[in-house]
């Protein structure tokens, strides 16, 4: 199996709530509670879970956007917590992010053109004149006019804002881009530009891509393998065969349930999953879902249940583990 | 006679000196205890139809012309006085953000009783014994102690329930949701379409389901209208719209959505934007991103007409 290009090892990341009069930490919100994944050349992990479940920190991490309280992360086989600043430097150029709010995250007073070539010019890649040619030949390959340059972001839609947020993501050619609900706040017929777009610029420059959404139909669209999150933790992780078709964890499968299918005559007497997501900072005993699992037993209030299984399918459930991983207890 | 019937309305917008049309010679029936599902990208039109049912339409909007008619009474002639009545016992509406549209200084218990005051002559305690019912019947659990919580000590789900109080406190016939469900989670959503199925099955209420989400239409709605450019271009039964949809453009929306075609095959996204509906095109606003257009469909607008039995759609070429 070839190396991974991004890999997490025993990731944390916990924010304290401060109170009181010396402002001490009283507790912890475990944003990400010890998650290991890797992600492989060329592939799309997609990675879903519901608001606050720590997706979008895990995101974070992975790039060195956020310092991790525990745990490590690899890229290209290093890690990127021991990186010198200029060497971390480097390597930010080869993994970028594109965000969710395309307008929220481009600065309204600079020109598209200083937007998408900012990257460059930050890292100091090329000379005026080649930064200007590079920045045309994004925008082409994002699908913007050449004269996209001299405009401003609001004199766009949001499906073009989006283009112009991937534009400059791809200014420094990276390996390796978090797409964090990229396609979320767009319409139906935009998505799909953006989806195809997606997809077509990941087969042309090889990259790979962590997909984090909310939107399972979207996720199964684009992904290789699928992890699910919930509160902190992968719960669950396999290809996308594996996740849409045979889910295990009662978690996924209540994800899965509870996504409404665009057909009519498919209307099922689904039961609705009980509860909400419980507080990260005071997160149930043993596996954090058992409050609202059906299936919970003994064990599960006891013991975190470990993420086991092999490349194609792991699952961190007492219950209903990977299949050729033994049951415990 | 129909519980709400909507003909010819349209409201028009003024904005940066120009006009746009953002309800358009809208036409569609209600009956009692039926849902009727209103689809459509954003700027369709579909939150300004609703606003305009409700005559709660934003200032620089004017409704300027058609009918409402809510149990045979043109709403849209009734003096204010009387259109508030309406508004509760009426029609009642959620919205898509709850957050916005509770007001945080005061305990959602507090918010649901003045809105039962208003609509009845019922004192305070009575108010608030009827505040902490409704939210037991919208599933908010320990609902003596809820009702004393502000609107951020509850969670986004929590909140629509409470606004989903608020709007059936006075027993509406119709409910009016616009994108009820849009802001929340996925397992969230399910469940409160799950309650409005409940309420509505319990109540015997009308549901106009405005959404963007073709899954939650093909889950809940019994009729379809598919919204573009401030027009209804398509209205049929459920079944029909999905096995056989007409329009173009719903043709369209339905390839273009992730999970019904293969996977990793390529989605056939739709070329081009929604159009800017102070500067629409001649003759049919899809025409610019139509595979099928011709000369013909930028002269006239296209009326809805009846292609199928109970299948509508506004194309000349179908």
């Amino acid at each position: 199996m070839t190396a991974p290009l991004v890999e997490a090892r025993d990731l944390r990341k916990y924010y304290p709530l401060r109170g009181g009069l010396l402002r001490r930490a009283r507790a912890w919100v475990r944003a990400v509670d010890g998650v290991s994944l890797a992600i492989r050349p060329g592939e799309t992990l997609g990675l879903v879970g519901e608001s606050g479940c720590g997706k979008s920190t895990l995101g974070r991490l992975l790039l060195r956007l956020l310092e991790p309280t525990a745990g490590d992360v690899q890229f290209e086989g290093r890690s990127l917590l021991g990186l010198p600043p200029r060497e971390l430097r480097a390597v930010r150029r080869r993994m970028q992010i594109v965000f969710q709010d395309p307008y929220g995250s481009l600065n309204p007073r600079m020109r598209v053109g200083s937007i998408v070539g900012e990257g460059l010019a930050i890292h100091r890649l090329g000379s005026r004149a080649d930064r200007r040619r590079r920045v045309r030949e994004l925008l082409d390959m994002v699908g913007l006019p050449p004269d996209a340059a001299r405009r401003y972001p609001h004199e766009f839609s949001g499906g073009q804002r989006q283009r112009i947020g991937i534009a400059r993501a791809l200014a420094t050619n990276p390996r390796f881009i978090v797409a964090d609900e990229a396609v979320s706040a767009l319409d139906v017929s935009i998505q799909a530009q953006i989806i195809n777009l997606l997809q077509d610029l990941r087969r042309q420059l090889g990259l790979t891509m962590l997909f984090i959404a909310h939107d399972l139909r979207v996720v199964e669209h684009l992904s290789d393998r699928v992890a699910i999150m919930y509160l902190g933790r992968i719960v669950e992780l396999g290809t996308r065969d594996e996740i849409f078709g045979n889910p295990r964890h009662p978690y996924t499968r209540a994800l899965l349930a509870a996504v409404p299918v665009p057909d009519p005559h498919r209307r099922d007497g689904r039961t609705p999953l009980p509860g909400e997501v419980p507080s990260p900072v005071a997160p149930p005993s043993g596996c954090a879902f058992h409050p609202r699992c059906a299936s919970a037993e003994d064990v599960c209030r006891a013991t975190i249940p470990p993420l086991e299984g092999d490349a194609e399918h792991a699952v961190a459930c007492h219950v209903f583990p990977a299949r050729g991983a033994r049951r415990e207890g | 006679m129909a519980l709400l019937e909507v003909r010819d309305l349209e409201t028009v917008i003024a904005r940066d000196g120009r006009t746009a049309r953002a309800v358009d010679h809208v036409s569609f029936r209600l009956d009692a205890g039926r849902v009727l599902g209103l689809v459509g990208e954003s700027g369709c039109g579909k939150s300004m139809t609703a606003l305009s049912l409700m005559r709660l339409v934003p200032p620089a909007a004017r409704i300027t012309g058609g009918e409402v008619r809510f149990e045979g009474q043109n709403l849209l002639a009734l003096p204010e006085r009387a259109m508030r009545r309406v508004r509760g016992a009426g029609l009642g509406m959620v919205f898509q953000e709850p957050m916005t549209s509770l007001n945080p200084v005061f305990t959602v218990g507090s918010q649901i009783a003045e809105a039962v005051r208003l609509h009845t002559d019922l004192g305070r305690a009575a108010a608030w014994a009827r505040a902490v019912e409704l939210l037991g019947e919208v599933g908010i659990p320990a609902p003596e102690r809820r009702a004393r919580d502000y609107p951020h000590e509850l969670s986004g789900g929590m909140r629509q329930r409470v606004m989903i109080a608020i709007a059936v406190s006075c027993a509406p016939k119709v409910l009016i949701a616009d994108e009820p469900t849009t802001a929340l989670d996925v397992t969230i959503q399910a469940e409160i379409l799950d309650l409005l199925r409940t309420l509505r099955e319990r109540r015997g209420m009308a549901l106009l389901l405005i959404t963007h989400d073709l899954g939650v239409v093909a889950q809940q709605a019994d009729e379809v209208a598919i919204m573009y450019a401030g027009r209804i271009v398509e209205r049929a039964p459920v079944l029909e719209i999905f096995d056989r949809p007409l329009h173009p453009y719903t043709q369209a929306l339905f390839r273009a959505m992730p999970g019904v075609g293969g996977r990793h095959e390529r989605l056939e996204a739709i070329p081009g934007q929604v159009p800017d509906l102070a500067a629409l095109p001649s003759g049919c606003a899809f025409r610019d991103r139509c595979p099928r257009a011709i000369r013909e469909c930028a002269e006239v607008v296209p009326p809805l007409d009846e292609k199928t039995p109970a299948h509508r759609a506004a194309c000349i070429r179908v």
